[in-house]
């Protein structure tokens, strides 16, 4: 039986990666860490969960790639897996006692065995551990012979009874913010994760509902196409409403968070620009958001007390002066192409933010102790005008940046200078050859890029009241492009849904504290692995990437009038 | 080539060159007033050169990461400063065992090799495994993907090795045979600093021989010159790209074990600036030529060093030296406004990028 | 909508309101404080929040304080009033964006009753008028920037204290030090672009003139920059006696070790502040640690040993910047007050009026700390004026104390 025996040893080698991966995590602290922090109160950590996981994933590649599908032959590849994962716990902790192991790795503590043996004596405990891990990889494999339905309804189940425990945190505060209706969820999470009630609701609920609605096409509600464009306008004007509601429903933490992911977008709009439609690399877009934003500071702070400036008056010369910096910045690069340009505007983020931190200029633009007092937005006439100060009313004014900037973005991706950008993208010999000035169309796409970015740096500034130079280091343009091309570069929509993932998930991953970075890398690199064309693809670059799988393409735009 | 200077300079250009003349008018201002007020000795101005020549040798090897991995895939390899900075956390581990038995300072050269090696291997492994995990399943995407995953991969083994060995600072063991220095005439030569420009060249051109004359060498610029072809020639394009990481990774490694010879502290979060400034010095030597990162090192090393007390002390800038990385970035301007595919700089920037 | 689904989500609704109306306890004590109260039911636990920079190139200082709190919380069995501590908290990133996201995340939970920190005095101008108006008492570690608790200040918020020491405080010691116990006329400093580092050496520097001294240069180093020559070359060409620089590792690593190889430089003394004050510099200082000066407050004897013995237990290394001894006294503090100012009712309810807890915390006086003996002033300062002066030798750790008021 040779075919036994080589996937005998794939089972061997998939358990002896979960476990190596469990001994990486614990390693890194993770395990300890969230030892006490629970998904089910009393039940289950995350801790354990993240000790049992690998050995689900691993056994479940595993049989996955097993030759025979046999179930006896499937539940002995789960169960040697699982017990390999084992294996390698028991071999660290044996190593741990043997050699110190904290003299280099300071989370191989006393507490991490402890964990492994389930706070019992540490012969017993690694016994039971190994059965343990045995038996998940066990359970993997009776939970694939399970008919597809119900491994559905299972599958769902289980996954949003974790989602909702690792969540029910930050659910908790937004619930809590809800005065009466939030005694009606208190009962199903717990201080620290869910109740066992909770746990067991939500388990009947989504496995229920799973079950019942698998293999059932979706209904339409409306089969009309008249009154399905009716139901069309109303779901949009429902999500208008919504998103003019959200502060007040999701309270001050959320706000927050929205503005954020708001400023975000703003900038993103504007980047998008820059990168996704003229194709001009840009790793320095922090540079005119800090200009919005030093702009404001200097003109309007009563601290320096150069201008003392309301935030309106201010506004426009911060847009001009990013304007002039867009192009200052656009001129020496004209002739740069690809990593060369992408260097110089790192660079120029990076003068930018080291002019400000100076002492040099620390007279004119504050400094290492930068800006403080900047004035705030005032919107209203005389006895009617209100000052926007709170996260939750800034919200308003993000929103309606975001609204006139993404009309502006949509309406110059139309026009002829947007078309003569993404020639210029797709090859700059050839659009010049074509007779489009380069030199123009490159400086138009810096500037209305610095604008955006530039509005952004403002409403920050406002928003903070003070800005220090370490808030425009080079992470930011980092983060801003990561975005774009997580949305899926050049697309509108994409801008919004890659902000939401990116800005939104480390402020959701708080919870996690000082690994919520390495949760977000993790979360980086599997989002472009899963989905290398973006979250919400332009369609034309979509094409491209699926060019052999895709029906020949449909014209979806209007076809270009001008050449 | 037909037209005359008149229609080919436009307005920008114009534009440029004022804003590259300005820039050399006032380095050279600043250098003249500085030279003329004599505030530095020439001790000061011998012990700044060598500083910066040791900083650019270190450098330079990091560089070589970069730019071996950008002539074959195209693409920047942003987490090369994490693949830079998993040497040497690991290995202080191992110099401070070594110290505590005594055995580094009766075999200081044995112990550095050792060292060296450990830190290589650390360095390679991550390299090869950030290869096969991060770029490798998209190796035909858009080419600004993988620059995302990089992202993601250096916040994660950032993260990961802070989890390993803790946030503190790890301080290298101090090796006597290296400390103190020679004094020739009126100048001090620090063995540190000496040791370690003697090495990057050695091992630059140790590279450079790699590169050019080794069998994998050649493999690897025939897949840079043209991948598909060179895969009808029966390269495994692959294992070559695997190669490359490795190389750059180990002498990303070796070129940590140099730069803790210099700075000896060791962090998680040690490799982003040193990271930042090798990919600089690689684009201003002219990206992916080995000459060209070498070159750039260099040039950016010794900028950094002697320019903020050379070019802008002069001026009468306060606090010269906190604009050291700006004045870095300006003379990149300056010199990319001139030669638009820096210093060595080959055909990659013609074609488009 | 389908029936089917109606029906589900209307039993769960149903059920949900049925067991809602199960739990509730009711309270007998009617609250009269000013700004609230928090009522803690029988074993229910009572929360206090860390506000510190965990997470990014800033972390040591962040974690170091954890540290010091999660030490002070096992020392004092885990326990306020019979309570459990649940200890949990925000990154604050050392910005003012991360202040702001920490401090609106932490205000909107009414469970919580104090919150320790702010690291970086940045984040706590932002995040103080958060932390005021939701009636927390605010205790932080580290931040020094005078303005926080200067009277009339509108960064100046109630609630807010701190055990760590006002710069104004600290720059002064140390510049009377250096010209009057050193002798020494000629000062250079350097400062890390911190919002701590610069105003610490601004007043060292005004005060060192006004006692007579000169001050040949201000300069200024990243915190991740790892070469000094240019700026040490620079600061040598004035020829001063002293570099003071008040910054943090790694930098200050760096500038110790490359001060003595830089020509000019080869016999000046060097001295830093508590920032420098860890067993991570006397490491990172190789052999050029030998006469390097800090100025810290005096935290020697058997209690800190024992306390860097648990540090060492607990968390695998030794403690890696200062601001954990503050931390602990931080807690310490609180606890305190907690314990003065609390209503403990005949079934275990513990109440907290939040005026009240924010006057005893304002009241401390006399307070024996890690840092010293700890009295607040009415806008908050609580460290003990007592500064010391030490002295790192090779291979020593904690420094030998040269010089004490």
């Amino acid at each position: 039986m040779q075919n036994k025996y080589t996937d005998w040893k794939q089972a061997l080698r998939s358990g002896l990666l979960g476990g190596a991966i469990i001994v990486l995590l614990s390693l890194i602290g993770i395990v300890t860490a969230f030892n006490k922090t629970f998904i089910i109160t009393k039940v289950l950590t995350f801790g354990e969960l993240l000790l049992l996981g690998p050995i689900i994933v691993f056994s479940f590649v595993a049989i996955r790639k097993a030759a025979t599908k046999s179930p006896g032959f499937l539940l002995l590849t789960g169960a040697i897996a699982g017990l390999a994962s084992g294996l390698v716990l028991i071999a660290l902790v044996g190593v741990g006692q043997l050699i110190n192991l904290r003299a280099m790795f300071v989370n191989a503590s006393d507490d991490l065995y402890a964990i492994y043996s389930y706070n019992q004596t540490l012969f017993f405990g690694m016994i039971l551990r190994l059965a343990v891990s045995g038996l998940t990889g066990l359970m993997t494999a009776g939970f694939f012979r399970l008919p597809a339905r119900i491994k559905q309804a299972l599958g769902q189940a289980l996954l949003y009874i974790i989602m909702m425990g690792l969540m029910s945190k930050l659910i908790g505060t937004v619930i809590a913010s809800w005065g009466f209706v939030s005694l009606l969820f208190e009962w199903m999470f717990a201080r620290s994760g869910l109740s066992i009630v909770g746990a067991v609701v939500i388990f009947l609920l989504v496995g229920g509902l799973t079950y019942w609605r698998y293999g059932r096409p979706k209904a339409r509600l409306v089969r009309d196409p008249k009154k399905q464009q009716l139901v069309r306008w109303g779901t949009l004007g429902g999500l208008g409403i919504l998103i003019l509601l959200l502060p007040s429903i999701l309270g001050m933490w959320f706000s927050e968070i929205l503005d954020n992911v708001g400023l975000f977008i703003l900038m993103g709009l504007g980047l998008n620009i820059v990168v996704g439609f003229a194709g001009l690399l840009d790793l320095g877009y922090v540079a005119f958001y800090a200009i919005g934003a030093y702009t404001i500071g200097v003109l309007t702070s009563p601290e320096l007390g150069f201008f003392n400036m309301t935030f309106w008056q201010a506004f426009p010369f911060a847009i001009l002066v990013a304007v002039a910096a867009g192009i200052l910045l656009g001129l020496p690069i004209l002739k740069m192409r690809g990593d060369y340009l992408a260097i110089v505007t790192l660079g120029f983020g990076e003068i930018i933010r080291l002019l400000a931190l100076s002492d040099w200029l620390k007279p004119w633009l504050g400094g290492t102790q930068g800006i403080q007092r900047i004035a705030k937005p005032v919107i209203g006439i005389g006895n009617f005008s209100i000052q926007l100060e709170s996260q939750q009313q800034l919200y308003y004014l993000i929103l309606a940046g975001i609204v006139i900037v993404a009309f502006i973005a949509i309406r110059l991706r139309d026009s002829r200078l947007g078309r003569t950008w993404m020639a210029l993208r797709e090859d700059e010999d050839v659009a010049v050859a074509m007779g489009i000035n380069h030199v123009a169309t490159k400086l138009t796409a810096f500037a209305m890029g610095a604008i955006f970015s530039g509005i952004g740096g403002t409403i920050f500034a406002a928003k903070l009241g003070s800005i220090y130079p370490s808030s425009f280091m080079f992470l930011v343009s980092i983060n801003i492009l990561s975005l774009i091309i997580v949305g899926g570069m050049g697309s509108i929509p994409g801008v919004f849904v890659g902000a939401l993932a990116l800005m939104g998930l480390p402020e959701v991953l708080r919870e996690f504290a000082e690994y919520r970075y390495l949760f977000y890398g993790a979360a980086l690199v599997a989002m472009m692995l899963a989905k290398p064309e973006g979250l919400w693809p332009e369609a034309r670059h979509k094409l491209e990437l699926h060019e052999a799988e895709a029906p020949p393409p449909q014209e979806s735009e209007p076809a270009a009038t001008s050449a | 080539m037909f037209r005359t200077w008149r229609q080919r300079v436009t307005f920008s250009d114009i534009m440029v060159w004022i804003i590259g003349l300005a820039i050399g008018v006032v380095v050279v201002w600043g250098t003249i007033s500085t030279i003329q007020s004599g505030k530095y000795s020439a001790e000061s101005w011998f012990d700044l050169i060598v500083k910066g020549l040791a900083l650019g040798g270190v450098y330079a090897l990091i560089a070589m990461g970069y730019t071996l991995v950008y002539g074959i895939l195209r693409m920047i390899n942003f987490a090369h400063s994490e693949v830079f900075m998993s040497g040497p956390v690991t290995a202080v581990f191992l110099a401070n065992a070594l110290a505590a038995s005594g055995f580094l300072n009766k075999q200081p050269l044995l112990s550095i090799l050792a060292i060296a090696l450990l830190s290589m291997l650390v360095s390679m492994t991550v390299a090869i495994l950030v290869e096969r995990i991060a770029y490798r399943p998209l190796r035909n995407a858009p080419r600004l993907v993988p620059l995302i995953t990089a992202i993601g991969a250096s916040f994660f083994l950032q993260y990961t090795f802070r989890g390993f060995y803790g946030s503190g600072f790890q301080a290298y063991p101090t090796i006597d045979a290296l400390a103190g220095s020679w004094k020739i005439g009126t100048v001090q030569l620090y063995k540190t600093q000496a040791v370690v420009i003697m090495a990057a060249i050695v091992l630059m051109f140790l590279l450079y021989a790699i590169v050019m004359w080794s069998k994998l060498g050649k493999a690897m610029r025939a897949v840079s010159e043209d991948r598909e072809a060179a895969a009808l020639m029966g390269i495994d394009a692959d294992k070559i790209i695997v190669f490359t990481f490795a190389l750059g990774g180990a002498a990303a490694g070796i070129g940590g074990i140099l730069y803790i010879l210099l700075f000896p502290i060791a962090h998680f979060y040690m490799g982003f600036i040193p990271g930042l400034k090798a990919f600089t010095a690689a684009v201003l030597g002219g990206i992916g030529n080995v000459p060209g990162a070498f070159l750039g090192s260099m040039v950016l090393g010794l900028i950094e060093s002697l320019g903020p007390n050379l070019f802008l002390d002069g001026l009468g800038i306060p606090n010269a030296s906190q604009l050291k990385d700006a004045l870095a970035f300006i003379i990149l301007v300056f010199i990319l406004i001139f030669r638009p595919s820096g210093i060595l700089g080959e055909r990659t920037a013609q074609t488009k990028a | 909508m389908s029936k089917r689904l109606f029906v589900v989500l209307s039993l769960f609704v149903a059920a949900a309101m049925l067991l809602a109306s199960c739990g509730g306890a009711t309270s007998t004590y009617t609250c009269t404080d000013a700004i609230g109260c928090v009522t803690i039911a029988p074993g229910d636990p009572i929360h206090i929040v860390y506000a510190l920079v965990v997470a990014g190139p800033n972390e040591s200082l962040g974690i170091d304080s954890r540290n010091g709190i999660e030490i002070a919380i096992s020392d004092t069995g885990g326990t306020i009033l019979d309570h459990p501590v649940q200890f949990d908290g925000e990154d604050t990133g050392c910005s003012a964006e991360g202040g702001q996201a920490a401090g609106t995340k932490l205000a909107a939970d009414p469970t919580i009753v104090a919150v320790i920190g702010t690291n970086c005095s940045s984040e706590a101008r932002v995040a103080m008028p958060l932390f005021s108006a939701a009636g927390f008492v605010v205790v932080s570690p580290s931040n020094t920037a005078p303005d926080l608790t200067e009277a009339g200040n509108p960064n100046n918020y109630p609630g807010y204290l701190r055990t760590a020491h006002n710069d104004k405080v600290q720059g002064a010691v140390a510049a009377e030090f250096v010209y009057n116990e050193l002798g020494l006329r000629k000062a250079a400093t350097i400062h890390d672009g911190s919002l701590y580092a610069e105003k610490l050496q601004e007043v060292f520097a005004t005060h060192f003139v006004e006692l007579g001294g000169t001050i040949t240069a201000q300069e200024a180093v990243d915190p991740a920059q790892t070469d000094m020559s240019s700026v040490l070359t620079s600061i040598a060409a004035g020829g001063p006696e002293i570099i003071y620089f008040p910054i943090f590792m790694p930098a200050g690593g760096f500038l110790i070790r490359q001060a003595r190889n830089t020509p000019g430089l080869e016999a000046v003394k060097l001295m830093g502040a508590d920032g420098l004050f860890s067993s991570d510099v006397m490491e990172g200082g190789g052999a050029e640690i030998e006469g390097f000066l800090v100025s810290s407050p005096l935290t020697q004897g058997a209690e800190y040993d024992a306390f860097v013995a648990k540090y060492q237990e607990m968390f695998g290394s030794a403690p890696i910047s200062i601001f954990h001894a503050h931390a602990y006294d931080a807690y310490m503090m609180i606890k305190a007050a907690i314990e003065k100012v609390a209503i403990v009712q005949s079934d275990g309810t513990v109440i907290i009026p939040r005026q009240a807890l924010r006057d005893a915390v304002y009241a401390t006086a006399n307070f024996d700390g890690l840092t010293g003996n700890l009295t607040c002033t009415p806008t908050g300062d609580c460290a003990d004026p007592y500064i010391a002066v030490y002295e790192y030798h090779a291979g020593q750790y904690p420094p030998e104390v040269i010089w004490k008021p």
